[in-house]
């Protein structure tokens, strides 16, 4: 373990090569006060192919930063590449001029340059940081953080793992954009067809029709697929079997990091129940669950104990199962469990639509979806709109259902009727035979620290257009909307995203914790990053901390097409406001 | 049953932490604060999931949220909570067990009806659960939290290179979707179709070219468009420019203005107006559709129809439907990029301008055989 003074050194990248027997080489690690990190362009084999990409200290990822919380820690970053650079620190609460983000929080890092962060670490869990430039993420530029807690962990484990799930392209990410752009369903390989018609698959005929008539593909899960990307576990392909060891009947601490590019991930060990304990950093009241589905930017701790002498394969299947990052768990190295087939891909639906009436009459998950619904004209037993409801129309794409949002062309839909859709497990899950975690599982088992009522509350619309490759936040790209959206220091504002185009986007505010508002009171779950269900919605409460914040989609093509804003918190410290 | 339930919450009033002391608590990893354990807490795991609700884990003020919204009536099936387990099994606050949760559909009930905005709140509803209030937004500052410490100049640049590479870039394709050779009795021919474009999401430059031609003659007709693309809606793009043709007889240059972009079921659709330094007025109707067979077997059939408003006689144009053609390609796509394909393509001189071919000792059309390479870059 590399810590302290020996971190200038930079850790020899052995474990990169190839080893078809599994390879159990963790993240390297680097800790203490000073930490040096130097930022260049190398080469990675993943699977036995060789790929451009961009690490620290010649690793990708980049190594752990193991640190306590109560310290203070500066980050001495070298930029040896040839183009500007930045680190953002993924879930830290810190100073706004540390956040990382080039534009926002700071100049960024020039090409050949120095910076240094320096900030305290308050608070505790796992974390991760990344490049906020360009597409460096997607090249490897991405690395895990784990801050033991200044007073005694009060999860016990024997032993514990980085699971750190992530996408590398096999082209370079820039050239993946550029095709998306060009034709957005290039990289879907999992179209509906004509053959499939005939062998009876995926929607009949009146379906296929009706979509094709809303000019909607049901196929449309991910951008980007296992076409173009390799899934990997802490850098390493499924035939490189990355191997987490464990002795039989230890309590094992799992720290899943999603730091994928455009991958939200299907996990599971099959033959494991998965206990969560942390959601983002943020300890929850344990849960047992047999799978979970968390988006780029999200973490999540889990414990697990297998007690018998195997091997178990850790499953990171992409949402539109196009592919698997794999990885094993076992008692011994060189030993591998067998790998579930890939499941059927979903197809969306109207609900994902948000244009799902019988949602109305659905069980107690659904209830939450009439936050924005009059009450005093619901009729609970019936599936049939309310009459006089706030949503006048059923049509696709109208202004009255979103009248805040710029409905230009990179608006293909408004969801006349998104609901509240955190009591599902997300896309293609919904008809699991097994236990898969949603968000309104989540429970912090300690008070809110902020319990107080929002001030008032805001609407922010994730709006795309998946014709032209086109995101944006009400209707208006980063480019093209130079209004922050505005808070007050200290004020506590609840924000309700709402999701009018058919994919899941992980949102991401920088800077905050904030709770999701899922009935649990003022023992809400805290997070930093949030998948938004299509045709759905999610509502948090934040306390604004002063200083402009980035708040994106964690999915990198979107936020580079433009689903992001900033936060504009005021006023600053000593300032009058 | 209310009774119950507030016996077992009463039972919670100690608070979360406490909640937690489950001493028989298989949950690996959990710090059990030492509490004595109860009795029932060696119960296995198992029954605990069954029974354990979760709506009891919940602070009592939920249940008088509940309580307050007794009039309601819930479509869901509601399980009476704390009627079929004992107050002691519901001492487990904090345990919210899966099991329970798959079998029970409607039990996220009580905490959804507290957490509704637009209900009366319960006075004892706290954090998440309360409704937000109507204060005014901060006014807007046009300013920057990091000039204070890197320096507006330096955050100026910085901003206005961010603002550009989250949705202000600009991108570019070239696509053919016929290049084709011709085969009809005898007779070699070629048939090109094709648009470049560059620009961002909405503004484009577009340069579109199609035309025909048989092998050892000079071109037969082709045009050449250079058009400012605007997008105007999510489908479609409004276009306008300049076509210059090469056809039979004196070539003029003519105005465009275009609308192309995607119709229902998926077709691409392309409808222009020609016209003329004359004054002569031309239009162009063409679509085509992708269908797939396979991932990679593509048919695409495809139409275009050439109208004019007056008779061309120099260009032998005949006034109304001049011209159709009407094909069938199936392609294979190695790449998205690279699709081989053939097919067959009906063209027909229609009217007047058949006439004038005819006089003109062309033929009026025919049936081909084609083959062809539809690409992009």
């Amino acid at each position: 373990m590399a810590g302290g003074g020996a971190v200038l050194a930079s850790v020899s990248p052995g474990w990169a090569a190839l080893v078809s027997s599994g390879m159990t080489a963790p993240i390297p690690e680097l800790g203490g006060e000073d930490i040096a990190l130097r930022i260049a362009r190398q080469t990675v084999t993943v699977d036995g192919r060789a790929m451009p990409a961009i690490g620290i200290n010649g690793n990708v990822p980049a190594p752990l930063l193991r640190l306590r919380e109560g310290q203070r820690v500066r980050l001495h970053v070298r930029n040896e590449l040839d183009e500007e650079t930045s680190l953002h620190w993924h879930g830290l609460i810190l100073p706004t001029q540390m956040d990382g983000v080039p534009g926002v929080s700071f100049p960024g890092i020039k090409p050949h340059s120095d910076f240094t962060y320096d900030f305290p670490i308050v608070q505790a869990g796992t974390y991760w940081y990344h490049s906020h430039s360009g597409f460096q993420e997607l090249m490897g530029l991405y690395g895990p953080i784990v801050i033991a807690p200044a007073a005694e962990d009060p999860i016990k484990a024997d032993r514990e793992h980085v699971i750190m799930l992530s996408d590398h392209s096999r082209i370079d990410p820039h050239a993946v954009y550029a095709k998306l752009k060009q034709e957005p369903g290039y990289f879907n390989r999992q179209h509906q067809t004509l053959a499939g018609l005939i062998a009876g698959r995926d929607q009949p005929l009146s379906e296929r029709l009706r979509w094709a008539g809303m000019r909607m593909d049901p196929t449309d899960i991910s951008d980007v697929t296992g076409s173009v990307f390799t899934y990997v576990v802490n850098g390493h392909g499924p035939e490189e079997n990355w191997t987490a060891l464990f002795r039989p009947g230890e309590r094992v601490r799992l720290r899943f990091i999603n730091a994928a590019g455009m991958t939200i991930f299907n996990v599971r060990i099959p033959g494991l129940r998965l206990t969560m304990v942390h959601a983002d950093g943020q300890a929850i009241r344990p849960i047992e669950v047999d799978e979970f589905q968390f988006g780029p930017g999200e973490t999540y701790d889990v414990i697990v104990t297998p007690v018998e002498d195997r091997a178990f394969t850790i499953v990171g299947e992409a949402i539109d199962r196009s592919g698997m990052a794999r990885a094993t768990l076992a008692p011994r190295p060189g030993m591998s469990a067998p790998i579930p087939p890939l499941r059927a891909r979903p197809l969306a639906t109207m609900r994902d639509m948000g244009m799902d009436m019988s949602g109305m009459s659905h069980g107690g998950g659904d209830m939450g979806n009439m936050a924005g619904m009059d009450m005093g004209h619901m009729d609970h037993g019936s599936a049939s709109p309310p009459a006089e409801a706030p949503m006048a129309s059923m049509k696709m794409r109208d202004q009255r259902n979103a009248p805040a949002v710029t409905l230009g062309p990179g608006v293909q839909t408004i969801a006349p009727m998104p609901v509240d859709r955190t009591g599902e497990p997300g896309q293609g899950l919904g008809d699991a035979s097994h236990k898969v975690l949603t968000y309104r599982d989540l429970v912090s088992p300690e008070p809110n620290p902020d319990v107080r009522a929002p001030a008032r509350a805001i609407e922010v619309h994730l709006t795309g257009n998946m014709e032209r490759y086109m995101w944006s936040i009400d209707g208006r790209t980063m480019a093209e909307a130079h209004d922050p959206i505005l808070m007050r220091a200290g004020e506590r504002v609840r924000v309700t995203l709402i999701n009018d185009t058919m994919m899941t986007h992980p949102i991401h505010l920088h800077g905050h914790l904030f709770e999701l508002v899922t009935g649990h009171g003022d023992h809400a779950p805290r997070k930093h990053t949030v998948n938004v269900a299509p045709g759905g919605k999610v509502s948090f409460d934040v306390t604004a901390l002063p200083g402009d914040w980035a708040f994106h989609c964690h999915m990198f093509f979107h936020m580079a097409a433009g689903m992001m804003r900033i936060v504009q918190v005021r006023p600053m410290a000593g300032e009058v406001a | 049953m209310r009774a119950i339930l507030l016996l077992a919450t009463a039972a919670l009033a100690t608070g979360p932490l406490a909640a937690q002391s489950m001493a028989g608590m298989q949950m690996p990893g959990m710090a059990m604060p030492a509490s004595p354990a109860k009795p029932h807490a060696a119960t296995p795991l198992k029954k605990k999931a069954a029974s354990a609700r979760k709506p009891v884990a919940a602070p009592p003020h939920r249940h008088q949220a509940h309580d307050a919204m007794g009039g309601m009536d819930m479509a869901a099936p509601q399980p009476s909570p704390g009627a079929d387990s004992a107050p002691a099994d519901q001492a487990m606050p904090g345990m919210t067990m899966p099991g329970a949760q798959a079998a029970q559909p409607g039990h996220d009930m009580q905490h959804d009806m507290a957490a509704m905005p637009g209900m009366a709140p319960s006075p004892a509803a706290a954090g998440t659960d309360l409704p937000p209030g109507d204060a005014p937004p901060p006014p807007v500052r046009h300013d920057r939290s990091a000039d204070a410490f890197y320096g507006a100049p330096a955050m100026a640049e910085a901003e206005a290179r961010m603002m550009g590479a989250h949705g202000g870039s600009t991108y570019h394709q070239i696509l053919f979707n016929l290049a084709e050779y011709q085969a009809q009795r005898g007779r070699n021919a070629y048939r090109w179709s094709g648009e470049a474009w560059i620009g961002g999401d909405l503004d484009r430059l577009v340069v579109k070219s199609e035309g025909e031609g048989a092998f050892g003659r000079s071109v037969e007709s082709a045009d050449v468009q250079a058009l400012y693309s605007r997008a105007i809606d999510p489908y479609w793009n409004l276009q306008a420019g300049l076509r210059q043709a090469f056809l039979p007889g004196p070539n003029r240059p003519y105005a465009v203005l275009a609308i192309e972009g995607l119709a229902p079921y998926w077709v691409e659709t392309e409808a222009s107006l020609f016209l003329s330094s004359k004054g002569d007025l031309l239009a162009r109707a063409e679509a085509y559709h992708d269908q797939r067979i396979t991932e990679q077997l593509v048919l695409q059939p495809r139409a275009e129809l050439n109208f004019a408003a007056q008779t061309v006689r120099a260009n032998r144009i005949g006034a109304g439907l001049s011209d159709a053609e009407l094909g069938l390609r199936l392609r294979y796509e190695f790449a998205r990029e690279f699709a081989p394909y053939v097919g067959l393509s009906w063209e027909r001189r229609v009217g007047r301008t058949a006439r004038l071919e005819r006089d003109a000792g062309e033929k009026a059309g025919g049936i081909r055989f084609v083959t062809g390479l539809r690409f992009w870059f």
